[in-house]
């Protein structure tokens, strides 16, 4: 099975959020970047535990610049196979979903994986925009994936609980929890990397449909209220009358 | 200005639905309800402020590609030039095909009115929630998808008109084998109050004074990553970064010391109550009332207090 897996970076966790250029541009300095968790923990590790059974190659893609290349070698250490960067600073969703689709139509993947959201700007955007593009289905958050044949049953979260469903090949899919457990990369992986292709791919000409115009970050939050645990009276008190949330 | 409201029948009277509604007939326009499945009372609609639901009771579990295309036929029935999701599980599946089918620029997780004095933005939550950014749409027909909890339901007209569309949508190419979903539980992304536990509670067999506290306040139960990883807790449950992002009014953590990929999950609550044994807990920092005190002598107390204020309101 030929499996494309969309990838993105994102800030680590525990990055300071800031911003500049009057507050227009992300603050990126002291910032590590790494693969965005859902991308990395469920797409590309899921990809890679159907190509250990069934064989297979996994193809990683991003839209980009030569600054994420670091990202890209991160993914192909975990063991996929090649990478893809499509040589361009994603502006908005449409923008990156347009040239992920226009790649994977020349090329013909079976499977197409996303992470269910980016970290950063946690739109759900993207995937549902690829599979769009290319006019197939899409099953989105799955929490489980199984191949059988050219049929795939998937789990995927809904409104209050869960659904299974099947779905044919080819197809889009977004990963969230549940889909498979993360991987740390050994050095054999890492060393490996280092060698595996990464092909530049020019982009196509595509106008945002999006613009970010600025950023704000939230007010500071005033002191917590320190209430003695003996006095819970107080505490159900307060939530009723100063913050009025019962 | 016409704007769409896309509705799924079986939701057709949560709360995210009204305040998707109010959300629209803010906007100044007529409001036209689109909707899909075999919701009830769709009438009742009207009373958020919509002119008219049009509705394809086919489509009771249509996949993203047809009610994408239901959408797009209603769209262009009508002429609408704003498309309001509200932005659920769902939304999250049709609004992105619906933004390359209609090219239209998509605003995923609004939690404000969007500003026209110059332009057309909206304010969205970035990076989980650890800043606001401001999206412009520079396409011609706009959606917005709201992130639910952000407007209040406002009533505004009475039951209006429900008529049958068709939206010609073809056959599911997702076949749907099994659905499960909890009776009786509240939904978390829906629930206006929450009462979260994690591993300072030792063990799953504690809960009960967990679940205690959330039906005497009428609160939905959610959990740590740690304690859904190791099983006390369902996975559906987990908060924060990796799990469900929630924004509820009143937010209640007992034994969680505060990681920032848990308050990735919890940072948009409007109030926020720790209760924690470590005065140094990181999440006595974002919380609004502390409380430094073991769970097993402070929740019972707090469980009484709520029963006696409950018991006089």
């Amino acid at each position: 099975m030929k499996i494309l897996v969309c990838i993105s970076k994102s800030p680590d966790t525990t990055s300071k959020i800031a911003f500049t250029d009057g507050n227009t541009k992300f603050d990126e300095n002291g910032v590590q970047y790494i693969v965005n968790p859902y991308d990395e923990w469920y797409a590309l590790v899921r990809a890679l535990e159907i190509k250990e059974t069934s064989g297979g190659n996994v193809t990683i893609i991003t839209v980009g610049t030569a600054a994420d290349d670091a990202v890209i070698r991160k993914a192909l250490a975990i063991g996929a196979d090649d990478a893809v960067r499509i040589d361009a600073e994603a502006t908005d969703a449409y923008f990156a979903a347009a040239q992920i689709a226009a790649y994977a139509k020349a090329n013909n993947f079976d499977l197409i994986l996303t992470g269910k959201e980016t970290i950063n700007y946690n739109g759900s955007q993207v995937a549902g925009m690829i599979a769009e593009d290319l006019d197939l289905p899409f099953v989105s958050l799955a929490t489980k994936l199984d191949v059988n044949g050219s049929t795939l049953r998937l789990e995927q979260e809904i409104v209050g609980g869960l659904q299974i469903v099947e779905a044919n090949l080819p197809l889009v899919v977004s990963c969230a929890k549940g889909m498979a457990e993360q991987r740390i990369p050994n050095m054999r992986g890492i060393m490996a990397a280092r060698t595996k292709p990464l092909q530049i791919v020019p982009a196509i000409a595509v106008d945002a449909f999006t613009v970010y115009e600025s950023y704000t970050l939230p007010d500071a939050k005033k002191a917590c209220t320190m209430i003695d645990p003996n006095n819970m009276d107080e505490l159900v008190n307060l939530l009723h009358t100063e913050a009025k949330v019962i | 200005m016409k704007t769409l409201v896309y509705i799924n029948g079986n939701h057709a009277h949560a709360k995210a639905s009204f305040e998707a509604v109010t959300y629209a007939k803010k906007l100044g326009g007529e409001v036209i309800v689109i909707a899909s499945g075999n919701g009830s009372d769709l009438a009742k609609l009207g009373e958020y402020g919509a002119s008219k639901v049009m509705v394809d009771k086919s489509l009771d579990h249509g996949d993203a590609q047809q009610i994408t295309k239901l959408i797009a036929a209603a769209a262009e029935a009508t002429g609408a030039e704003v498309i309001v999701f509200s932005h659920d599980l769902v939304a999250k599946a049709v609004a992105p095909r619906l933004s390359v089918r209609l090219k239209a620029g998509l605003i995923s997780g609004a939690i404000a009115l969007p500003e026209t004095s110059n332009g057309f933005s909206c304010k969205v939550n970035v990076f989980s929630g650890k800043a606001f950014g401001l999206v412009s749409v520079k396409t011609a027909t706009k959606i917005i998808s709201l992130l639910p909890n952000s407007i209040q339901p406002e009533l505004n007209g009475s039951a209006c008109a429900v008529e049958d569309f068709n939206g010609n949508v073809g056959a599911a190419a997702i076949k749907i084998i099994d659905t499960k979903i909890p009776e009786g539980n509240i939904p978390l992304p829906e629930a206006e109050l929450v009462v979260s536990a994690g591993r300072g509670l030792k063990g799953p067999e504690n809960w009960g004074m967990i679940e205690e506290l959330a039906n005497n306040l009428g609160a939905a139960t959610a959990c740590s990553r740690p304690v859904a990883d190791i099983g006390w807790r369902p996975h559906h449950e987990h908060v924060g970064q990796t799990g469900v992002a929630i924004r509820p009014n009143l937010y209640i953590a007992v034994g969680i010391s505060g990681a920032i990929q848990h308050l990735a999950g919890v940072n948009g609550s409007k109030v926020i109550v720790v209760v924690n044994t470590d005065p140094e807990a990181p999440f006595f920092k974002a919380a609004d009332y502390g409380i430094i005190g073991d769970a097993f002598d402070v929740i019972p107390k707090l469980n009484e207090a709520v029963k006696k204020f409950k018991a006089a309101h």
